[in-house]
């Protein structure tokens, strides 16, 4: 079936900012569909409020709207645009949601859209607790027992129907928000009461548990002619009762034979078939490990993390064909872009293993709970290609950027037995680490099965690694033994480390022994048929392994190192740079180089880069893939830390670091040196000193005063970064930085109270360019990214942005800049103080260039490679300013970390971003808090319990909140302060004071908001704590800066949620 | 112990003995499937191969008869990149390397897998050996690989004796080429009666037993070396018993009604190759193993069949439809096994050309 000649113009709903279960691969998923549907010539009408994304750029849709993703929005947007259809399946379950919506209310019918890609009828089906089972055992697949219930009573008599356990699952929620396992009654009502309150219809289901089957997962493909097909399955190594998000998965399965394989396949395409969906869908099975019962766990009839996964995992384009789909094409009418011989109605048949490995926060949360539920924590993940299981789970291992690099990383040596045998049971991040210690005190694999659940192949898999370790301890190392440990992928220091040599020997040794990496192509078809998208991965082989990446030298070469997992700190912002640096360097007539080992982004497409090389991004993988490639130089200054964290293991294998040097990058980041810099740049900093130990951070603290900064050099995100008031909080801070890092010097700074700047510029070694100055709205103190920031800054003098710019030109000349820079500044008053300085691409580029029109990574690609700016057609400097406001709104997952304090300071926390964009502050503010998922006022109820300090300044805020018709709990100092100055506060017992107190106010839902200041300092602020998690866990907003408080309120003043002015982001140009 | 894959190009890869250290010279082929390589092993048409499985993880889940395709192992040699030191499957009774052992079936491991393909892919499919003798010698063995042919395999794999599996519903007559269990598994659980006859059954002792309708099995080898039986089954053709025949039994059918058929280069052996029902124009995922192909014009310009069904990604034949006959035949395997099922609804179509389920009370 041809194209639908009716479809011209679509409007594609991305998925808004990055939280726990909704993440970059929207933006993968996004992107590769908007220009599958611009290839097909359609006008393309792209709603998304995250600005970091690649699918908001003007080259990727025809008219960008980075405005929240309400009903509201919608509806403006559709009489505005008039779009004939609307693909609402590609913007993950924000995108869906807000579909059905306007489906419900007869909106789209009204104005005469459609929904293309899948109906609503199918939607519902699928989504749907009640029917989505009543279709399931229409068709005669098998669902768990189980009843959708909308009060507690109900689930708790339900329940005694059918047995604890029981599973808790919230209709229409993503990445299982407010569901889980209870045992009891009491867990029952615990997690029942919160799973109602965040469920959009207030349902959820309650399901016979079936925690412990093996968890099978298939993508499947479906057209409007009924023609399915299966891209790939997995299997999770957690069995059922982790979200799949959370779990290591395989692909593909490994413990199914070809008759439980096909059972499930089978069922796979009934259901797509059944549900009628048309274009990509996900079906989760649990499969009872000793018979062939299944249960259908759940169905969603979209693109997914799953599918971005099966995608890279299997090279096959997922979104892509969706999108064709939507338009109507048949699979058989879709050439398969791999081969270019065959289409897309066939299955990719892998001829490796693929293991994925969540990336969880749990380094940014250290009080948060490491338990993995059924609802998912991961922030991000990593995915892994080679021949052999044991190998793939290695490289997955060390891709994660977490201080790990094999299955010797966590340390559970300390543990006797009993204690060991009671971690196995716990369900957390560092299972395999337990399991593998388990093995090597001789717990029989059989018992850890049996504790774990966790298939007896996989444990072998892990038996196999830890003989591995015992064998490079105690034989000699022999050629055999060598090239047996790197095709399991043991790097060449580990190896080293475990018999007592050194990594150079390991090396030498290697080379003598010709034990080298060979790249194996990723080509949907297990080489049946050529392909033409060179994909690679390596494997260690042994001499007579073909190694198919041929390196070619007819174009200048150029590698761009990716930034691996979405993680707090390094989120999709580095992807964006990456792959407009790449794109940037392909117009200019380069052949380019994408490694990356994260299957959620857009830099993993094969289509980007020339050639992508999915590896662990660490010095000896890049090294394998420079031996062969030869590139004529490597830019590390778009990948974030983990590519800057390469450039001196690149200069030591002689790869040119294209743009700025590394003894400039590493000038930033001393100390000492970067002082002498300041200096003879006249530039004026915090007062601050270099320590080392915990004495000589307190002799500094006390000689600066306090407050002070204290933080390791070298940091990612404000990680180990803390405010310290006194002595004791210096010595437990620098405790606990010790574990972090132990090689790299402390700094200690003289606190600063004062508006904190931030700018991006880009210099070619003579001159700057400013796209803007942004203004943080939380005053200094508070992380970058998790600061409001807005563009242009609004309450710093025209002198004070002078001196910002004058600054920015002589750091960046000071520091031979070649390329990006990125400098945060202190204001107070009229002075300007340098805080930090990063000679690269950071967080906020994507966002200023959206905002300013001036596209700054293709700018300074075109630096790097000799291009001056003037030459560009930039008048050097600050730029003018824009007429809008653009402000940045970080945005959090706390909901998902059961544990995690959600209090604000200088390490971050936040996982994504939103913008608002308006031509006047307050708009634009009220649109980021929106985009944000704050919509107040509901019921004008709020808390108020701030510190000490922060009593008088609390005061004009509440009197604000107050004309807005709140009605404000406080507790009983804060409750005094207002009183007297004429606030009708209700003063309200505190925790451990009889109820009602602020835990009833909370519980009982009728609070908007919570403004809670914690006193600065480790003291342990239980009760601010307590009441901070209790708040989010039940959906209360809560602020704990009163810049941040201040903001939301002047936003609910000036604001009308019907009559919000759309941004058309395309339109806005450069001068 | 080391083992040895020569082929006959001179290539020679190292690996691991695997099974039996006999030595074997076949017809190297590869096949794609990521699960089912018990039903591969047992599947008759392989008779005369060594197979290669491209998915490099074989024996995860163990041995278990009950998914064996016949009775036996019928390929020469097997060939992996790594064998799975335990199996892992509440069914398993067996691990694979017993399994090649108790068969006496040689194999190796630990090679480049995916190299070996790439060779078959671009030079076509071709002999080889396996050997443990270290000391081979190429000058020797490959003027002896060159001139190797698998010869008649066909009577080799079919079964002995007549056998019957009861049923109430149609009776129908599986000829047995090398038949794969799943094909009378199909039918019998359709409620059909199923006599399976051995392949050079003459076609009158056949149709004096009434069959409702007629099955032609898979099978192994090249289809126009099995003259005798080309030509009971014409004589098949020409009585009006509803006919379906699936892979070699489809080759044999055109063979006989004065079609043509020939050797692919490397054929398709997998189970996802896309196959497009010309009918309904739906398109259906099928397992496949097959190394020669019926060339569809020539009987369609006789007028005797027209296709049925096309092969998505080159085009070949899949499926032809007797012009005013109650026969059609695929080249696929609807029985699956190891494969998708998605075109099992095939045996319901027979099943209606046989008058349907009813049939035993009509």
């Amino acid at each position: 079936m041809p194209r639908n000649k009716d479809i011209h113009k679509v409007l594609v709903i991305g998925s808004g900012p990055i939280i726990i279960g909704q993440a970059a691969e929207f933006d993968y998923a996004g992107t590769q569909a908007c220009r599958s549907l611009k290839e097909e010539g359609m006008e393309v009408v792209l709603l998304n409020s995250n600005p970091a994304t690649i699918m908001t750029d003007k080259d990727i849709a025809d008219k960008v709207y980075i405005e929240p993703l309400t009903v509201e929005v919608v509806e403006q947007l559709i009489l505005k645009e008039k779009p004939d259809s609307v693909l609402p399946t590609l913007g993950g379950q924000a995108g869906l949601n807000l579909a059905m919506e306007l489906e419900e209310k007869g909106f789209l019918k009204e104005h005469n859209v459609r929904l293309i890609g899948t109906t609503a009828e199918t939607i519902k089906k699928a989504e749907d607790r009640q029917e989505f089972k009543d279709t399931m055992e229409k068709i005669g697949e098998p669902v768990a027992a189980s009843k959708v219930v909308t009060t507690v009573e109900d689930g708790v008599a339900f329940t005694r129907t059918i047995g604890y356990p029981v599973v808790l699952r919230p209709a229409y929620t993503l990445g299982g928000s407010g569901g889980g396992i209870a045992n009891n009654e009491y867990e029952l009502r615990e997690i029942l009461e919160n799973g109602l309150r965040l469920s959009r219809v207030g349902e959820v289901l309650v399901e016979r548990c079936i925690a412990g089957w093996k968890e099978i997962e298939y993508e499947v493909m479906r057209d409007s002619a009924g023609n399915c097909i299966t891209v790939c399955n997995m299997e999770n190594i957690d069995p059922v009762g982790v979200h799949t998000g959370d779990s290591i998965v395989v692909a593909p399965s490994q413990t199914l034979g070809d008759k439980e394989y096909q059972m499930l396949r089978t069922s796979a395409l009934n259901i797509i078939t059944e549900l009628g969906i048309t274009g990509g869908c996900n079906v989760q099975y649990a499969l009872h490990p000793e018979s062939f019962e299944y249960c259908v766990i759940e169905v969603n009839p979209r693109v997914s993390r799953s599918s971005a996964l099966a995608s890279k995992a299997t090279g096959y384009p997922i979104a892509k064909v969706a999108a064709k789909i939507a338009l109507g094409y048949t699979l058989d009418e879709i050439p398969n872009a791999i081969t270019g011989k065959t289409y897309a109605s066939f299955e990719p048949m892998l001829d490796y293993c693929v293991v994925k490995i969540p990336r969880l926060p749990f380094d940014k949360f250290i009080t948060a709970k490491r338990t993995l539920t059924t609802q998912m924590k991961a922030t991000g993940e990593v995915m892994s290609i080679c021949h052999n299981f044991e190998g793939a789970l290695m490289k997955a291992i060390r891709s994660l950027e977490q201080h790990v690099d094999s299955l010797m990383s966590y340390d559970f040596t300390g543990l006797d037995e009993d204690e060991l045998i009671d971690e196995l049971a716990v369900v957390d991040d560092r299972r395999i680490w337990k399991i593998a210690e388990a093995i090597r005190r001789d717990i029989s694999k059989e018992y850890i099965h049996r504790i774990t659940k966790i298939d007896r192949w996989f444990i072998d898999k892990i038996a196999i690694l830890v003989e591995m370790e015992q064998a490079l301890r105690t034989q000699p190392l022999t050629e055999e033994l060598l090239l047996e440990a790197k095709r399991m992928e043991f790097p060449d220091y580990v190896i080293a480390d475990l018999c007592g040599r050194t990594e150079a020997d390991i090396k030498a040794l290697r080379q003598g022994y010709k034990i080298t990496a060979a790249y194996k192509m990723v080509d949907t078809c297990a080489a049946e048929f050529a392909a033409a998208t060179p994909y690679y991965y390596s494997v260690y082989g042994g001499p007579d392994t073909e190694n198919e990446a041929v390196a070619t030298h007819d174009k200048k070469k150029v590698l761009v190192l990716g930034s691996g997992p979405i993680r707090i700190g390094q989120g999709i912002e580095f992807d964006f740079c990456s792959v407009h640096c790449t794109w940037a360097f392909k117009k200019e007539g380069y052949e380019t180089i994408i490694v990356n080992n994260n299957p959620e982004t857009v830099s993993t497409d094969f289509d980007i880069a020339d050639k992508l090389y999915f590896e662990p991004l660490t010095p000896e993988d890049v090294e394998n893939i420079v031996n062969i490639e030869k590139p004529d130089g490597a830019v590390v200054q778009f990948g974030g830390q983990t590519a800057i964290k390469l450039t001196e293991a690149l200069m030591k294998m002689g790869v040119k670091i294209l743009g700025t040097s590394a003894e400039d990058v590493d000038a930033a980041e001393d100390r000492e040196l970067f002082d002498e810099i300041l200096e003879k740049c006249q530039i004026p900093r915090p007062k601050g000193h270099t320590v080392f130990t915990a004495e000589e951070a307190k002799k500094a603290a006390n000689e600066l005063g306090y407050p002070v900064l204290v933080r390791p050099s070298y940091v990612l995100g404000g990680q180990g970064m803390r405010i310290a008031v006194s002595d004791e909080d210096v010595e437990e801070y620098i405790g606990i930085i010790n574990q972090i890092a132990q090689e790299h010097p402390i700094l200690v700074d003289k606190y600063l109270m004062g508006k904190e700047i931030e700018v991006d510029a880009v210099c070619d070694g003579e001159d700057i360019l400013i796209p803007g100055i942004m203004e943080h709205i939380e005053r200094a103190g508070i992380h970058s990214g998790d600061s409001i920031s807005v563009y242009p800054a609004q309450t710093i003098s025209q002198n004070a942005k002078n001196t910002i710019a004058e600054y920015t030109r002589r750091l960046a000349q000071a520091l031979h800049v070649i390329g990006m820079i990125n400098i945060q500044f202190i204001v107070c008053g009229e002075e300007v103080y340098v805080i930090e300085v990063n000679p690269r691409s950071s967080r906020t580029v994507p966002y200023i260039s959206k905002v300013t029109g001036i596209p700054i990574v293709p700018l300074a690609t075109k630096v790097i490679l000799g291009y001056k700016l003037k030459d560009m057609g930039y008048e050097p400097g600050l730029q003018p300013e824009a007429k809008h406001i653009a402000i940045k709104m970080p945005v959090f997952s706390f909901e998902k970390i059961r544990g995690a304090d959600i209090s604000l300071g200088p390490e971050m926390k936040s996982t994504g971003e939103c913008l608002g964009i308006a031509e006047n502050f307050n708009e634009a503010l009220y649109k980021a808090f929106i985009g944000a998922g704050i919509k107040l006022p509901k019921y004008k109820n709020m808390i108020i319990t701030v510190k000490d300090e922060d009593h008088e300044e609390v005061v004009p805020i509440a009197r604000r909140f107050e004309a807005l018709g709140y009605r404000i709990y406080a507790t009983r100092g804060t409750a005094k302060v207002l009183k007297e100055n004429g606030i009708k506060a209700i003063r309200t017992n505190k925790l451990e004071q009889p109820a009602p107190n602020l835990m009833d106010l909370i519980l009982g839902h009728k609070i908007d908001v919570v403004i809670d200041t914690p006193p600065q300092g480790v003291e342990h602020q239980k009760d601010g704590f307590v009441i901070r998690r209790n708040a989010i866990e039940t959906g209360v907003n809560v602020l704990t800066s009163l810049d941040t408080a201040e903001a939301l309120v002047t936003s609910l003043e000036n604001t009308d949620l019907h009559n919000l002015t759309l941004i058309d982001i395309a339109t806005i140009a450069s001068r | 112990m080391k083992a040895f894959l020569i082929l006959e190009d001179g290539h020679v890869f190292k690996g691991t003995s695997i099974g039996s250290t006999r030595e074997v010279i076949s017809e190297i082929v590869f096949n794609t499937s990521m699960t089912g390589y018990l039903e591969v092993m047992t599947d008759p048409s392989y008779a005369g191969q060594a197979v290669c499985m491209t998915y490099p993880l074989i024996g995860n889940y163990g041995i278990c008869y009950e998914d064996q395709e016949s009775r036996k192992p019928w390929i020469d040699g097997f060939i992996v990149r790594e064998l799975s030191r335990i199996p892992s499957n509440f069914r398993s009774v067996d691990t694979i390397q017993h399994f090649l052992e108790k068969h006496d079936i040689p194999g190796i491991a630990g090679i480049d897998t995916r190299a070996l393909t790439k060779i078959l892919r671009e030079k076509g499919t071709m002999n080889g050996m396996i050997t443990v003798n270290e000391n081979y010698n190429l000058d020797e063995i490959i003027p002896r690989l060159k001139a190797y042919t698998t010869g008649k395999v066909v009577e080799k794999v079919t079964c002995r004796e007549k056998d019957v599996l009861k049923g109430n519903g149609p009776k129908v007559a599986l000829m047995d080429f090398g038949a794969k269990r799943n094909i009378a598994r199909s039918l019998n659980e359709r409620g059909c009666q199923v006599t399976i006859y051995p392949a050079l059954t003459p076609a009158e002792e056949i149709l004096a037993d009434n069959p409702d309708g007629i099955m032609l099995s898979n099978g192994p080898g090249d289809p126009k070396e099995c003259t005798t039986i080309i030509e009971e089954i014409r004589k098949l053709y020409e009585s009006d018993v509803p006919i379906f025949a699936i892979c070699l039994g489809h080759q044999l059918m055109a063979l006989a009604t004065g079609g043509d058929t020939h050797k692919m280069k490397y054929g398709h052996r997998g189970g996802n190759h896309p196959v497009k029902d010309l009918a309904t124009g739906r398109v259906y995922i099928s397992s496949q193993n097959h190394g020669y192909v019926v060339d569809s014009d020539i009987l369609e310009q006789k007028g005797i069949a027209k296709p049925a069904f096309v092969n998505v990604n080159d085009g070949t034949n899949e499926g032809m439809a007797y012009i005013g006959k109650n026969i059609f035949t695929v080249q696929f395997h609807p029985e699956a096994c190891p494969g998708p099922q998605d075109s099992s609804y095939l045996f319901d179509r027979f099943m209606e050309m046989m008058g349907g389920t009813d049939h035993a009370e009509k």
